[in-house]
């Protein structure tokens, strides 16, 4: 049976070229391999190589001509044996996923007349995340105060006893026992084996990590600050968010990257950058930034756990903060849901991260100027837990978002979009935002304090959306 | 004549008949479907990029040879032949191309991201370089298991200029983690012959500063490729640490199918074609050894067309993945 050789495309756009040159003539034997013709397209001249092997039978469209289509024949081939003169091009198939034949399109052109549905094919809705339901304490649990720090380190240590493939990497964690003392005495009750320092070389040891993932160990990775993750961003997106669905479900990522991230001390820009935005716009990550100590074990405990890969985001200057954690046995925080830190009615502030603490002071201070501020922790980024926000601005009407980082493009953003979508008719006030000015951290004191946002702000921010109302 | 002693140079064949003729298969399976891939990429039936091994079979087919069961297989986006070396199913590829519902990666990965938990395939990774950590972090796997498997992980003689891969070097001596770094050096990174992107052009020698032991190989000889395969493999899997490999090799296609290759000469590739072809090499060995006739060759290229028909037709007729597919996989639904 003789073959068509077609206009092939040689590249992901092409869609006709110019037959420039033939370098096989009628009845040459061809083998697979050889470059039988020349193609111009617009960006450059390549070779056709053939396929198949056989007698170059008949050339169908002749050298120089210009504007041949891809997927024309442009010679047949004739196969062993066959008999050169009956080789002919076949008839052309008809391909009804593509239909690209002229007629096919003018019939598609008078269908598309009336215009009643548009025939592009439609993305389903987006699935709603089920609901997630918050821990709940038995009755009489007491709580003892410990420092933030300390309950990282509790989470990881209890994850650990219970599960033999969870190990923790990264800078100083071992020996030096931590950067900042999260992975305090790990080594000793672990070992080498489990509590691993690494070189300086984040890019290598977070894809390290991965790997050892997909193997189906359990990392905590950990860097000194997210700061220096900007060098395994692509390890921490290309490799761990997409590779699930990539591989259409079967190559799993269960690893924790974690360490603290936004603005310290005096330490300059380099050093001081709130990447909540970056990491919560990442389709395959889930994203975690609690503010007190017992939602920082809980949802730790719950990202060592969880099945996909997490970006867990603390804060260095909540380390050192103690709050009451409770006295429960395997103290787990859902991820995904937001909590109400303080019930109020006139105004949400909404907040993550070392932010809930502003906006708790905020809210105290704005009581004695007679406004009631509900104060939300998002507590997770990602998946957002839009639906507290919205049912919180059902009730007050006026909402403040208030980040460390960057307005712009921001979570505020997000969540200033989300609660205009879904609760227009309730807004009584345009939202605002409390965020870091638009500049790189300045290191003299005095700039550093005019950048960064704080209490005062948020109250001039929960005044402004009240103007008016009382 | 098969009793006349082999020329001087060759070194005597360490080979039996049966490993040779399934070296010969293997490549021939490697080289025919990705003949018929970059045909169906040419009808618009595969789109986007599109990488093709032709001309490098030897290496992924003699290193296959070299591992045993729960031994681990990563790789970059030149990645057809490392899947069907580890034993994919050759319709699952070729539907993965064209990106349909049968695909390995049902559609959503396409020709550089499909895995397999199965056959310990772990990609199939698109960003140049990333699946040398990624490849340190399986055989860390290993070691912290305590098991005695090791990791190839391969990757070009381009990616052998990317930070991290020092960063994995690094780490893997320093831990002696069991893990056979396998550099196709193919001698072009896309455009860019080895000489114009490399200080260093011995890549083998890549390892020095990191204590890793390194050789080069002819990677254009299967029989070569595995010989030096199972000296690496077994050091790593004795507890040694890493080893490279680095593998003269040569692509015959373009580095992607939009490549018009115009940075080397039509010569340089016949001359490689001609004389260093790593199919036509061991044909020539097993024809001279008497392990086959001409026409049981032909029978095995008939039944390697044969599966990489079926594979085609089956990559044409699956359907496209359904919409609902568009949101299944981002996250493992589970309850914690």
């Amino acid at each position: 049976m003789s073959v068509d050789i077609l206009m092939p495309a040689l590249s992901p756009t092409m869609e006709e070229g110019t037959l420039s040159k033939w370098l096989k003539k009628e009845g040459d034997a061809i083998k697979s391999g050889d470059v039988i013709a020349e193609i111009e397209t617009d960006k450059a001249t390549m070779e056709v190589e053939a396929v198949d092997e056989g007698v170059l039978a008949r050339i169908v469209v002749p050298e120089g001509t210009e504007g041949v289509k891809v997927n024309a024949v442009i010679a047949v081939l004739a196969a062993d044996g066959e008999d050169v003169s009956k080789a002919a091009p076949s008839k052309p198939k008809e391909d009804k996923a593509e239909a690209k034949s002229e007629e096919g399109e003018v019939k598609e052109a008078k269908k598309a007349v009336p215009q009643e549905e548009d025939p592009r094919p439609k993305a389903p809705e987006q699935p709603r995340a089920a609901i997630v339901k918050d821990t709940s304490l038995p009755e009489g649990t007491t709580f003892t105060d410990t420092t933030v720090r300390d309950a990282l380190r509790d989470a990881m240590a209890e994850e650990m006893r219970k599960d033999e493939r969870v190990f923790v990497m990264g800078e100083e964690v071992a020996q030096y026992q931590g950067a900042y003392k999260v992975t305090r005495e790990l080594l000793q009750e672990f070992g080498e084996r489990r509590v691993v320092d690494t070189p300086i070389t984040e890019h290598g040891f977070a894809g390290l990590g991965v790997g050892a993932a997909f193997a189906g160990l359990r990392p905590i990775v950990e860097f000194m600050t997210f700061n220096f993750a900007m060098q395994a961003i692509d390890q921490i997106i290309n490799s761990a968010a997409k590779t699930l669905y990539m591989s259409g479900g079967q190559m799993g990522c269960p690893i924790v990257f974690r360490g603290p991230n936004g603005a310290a001390s005096r330490v300059g820009a380099q050093h001081s950058q709130d990447y909540s935005a970056w990491y919560a716009q990442i389709p395959g990550l889930k994203v975690i930034a609690p503010y007190d100590a017992a939602d920082a074990k809980g949802l730790l405990k719950a990202a060592i756990r969880d099945p996909n890969p997490v970006v867990f985001l603390e804060h260095e200057l909540l380390y050192g903060q103690s709050f009451p954690v409770p006295d429960v046995e395997d103290y787990i925080v859902p991820i995904g849901k937001a909590a109400v830190k303080r019930e109020g009615t006139d105004v949400t502030l909404v907040a993550h991260s070392r932010m809930v603490g502003f906006a708790l002071q905020a809210a105290e201070r704005l009581a004695e100027e007679g406004i009631s501020a509900e104060v939300i922790d998002l507590r997770t980024l990602r998946p957002l837990d839009t639906d507290t926000v919205v049912e919180s601005v059902k009730k007050t009407n006026r909402l403040v978002c208030c980040e460390e980082g960057w307005r712009f493009m921001g979570v505020g953003a997000e969540i200033a979009a989300t609660v205009v979508a879904e609760a227009f008719d309730y807004l009584d006030a345009p939202p605002v935002r409390v965020h870091q000015k638009d500049v790189p951290l300045p290191y003299a004191a005095n700039l550093e304090a005019l950048s960064l946002p704080n209490a005062d702000d948020i109250v001039a921010a929960a005044r402004k959306v009240c103007e008016g109302a009382f | 004549m098969a009793t006349k002693p082999k020329s001087a140079k060759k070194a005597p064949i360490k080979a039996t008949k049966a490993e040779m003729l399934a070296f010969y298969r293997e490549m021939l399976l490697i080289r025919r479907f990705e003949e018929k891939a970059g045909q169906l990429y040419g009808m618009g039936k595969i789109a986007g990029f599109c990488h093709l091994y032709i001309g490098q079979e030897a290496v992924v087919t003699g290193m296959q040879a070299c591992l045993k069961e729960g031994d681990q297989v990563i790789t970059g986006y030149r990645d057809h032949g490392h899947m069907l070396a580890c034993g994919m199913d050759p319709n699952g590829v070729m539907a993965e191309l064209t990106g349909r519902i049968g695909g390995l990666s049902r559609g959503k990965g396409g020709s550089m991201h499909m895995f397999s938990k199965e056959k310990n395939f772990y990609g199939g990774h698109g960003i140049v370089g990333a699946q040398v950590p990624l490849g340190t972090g399986l055989a860390f796997a290993n070691k912290y298991r305590g098991n005695d498997n090791v990791s190839l992980a391969y990757f070009g003689d381009g990616a052998a200029n990317q930070g991290q891969v020092y960063e994995a070097f690094n780490m893997a001596s320093l831990w002696k983690l069991p893990v056979v770094y396998v550099i196709e050096n193919n001698m072009y990174a896309m455009g860019t012959s080895v000489e114009r992107h490399a200080s260093e052009t011995e890549l083998y020698k890549r390892g020095i500063s990191f204590e890793i032991e390194g050789e080069e190989v002819d990677g254009m000889d299967v029989l070569a490729v595995r010989e030096a395969g199972e000296k690496a493999v077994k050091h790593a899997r004795s507890g040694k640490g890493p080893y490279i490999l680095e593998m003269k090799t040569y692509r015959y296609r373009g580095h992607s199918m939009s490549d018009p290759a115009k940075y080397r000469k039509r010569e340089e590739v016949d001359d490689i074609r001609s004389h260093h072809d790593p199919i036509d090499g061991l044909k020539g060995q097993i024809l001279e050894l008497g392990h086959a006739t001409e026409d049981d060759l032909k029978k095995i290229d008939n039944e390697i067309k044969a599966i990489v028909k079926e594979a085609a037709d089956f990559s044409l007729e699956s359907p496209e993945p359904d919409p609902s597919e568009l949101w299944t996989d981002v996250l493992i639904e589970e309850a914690v």
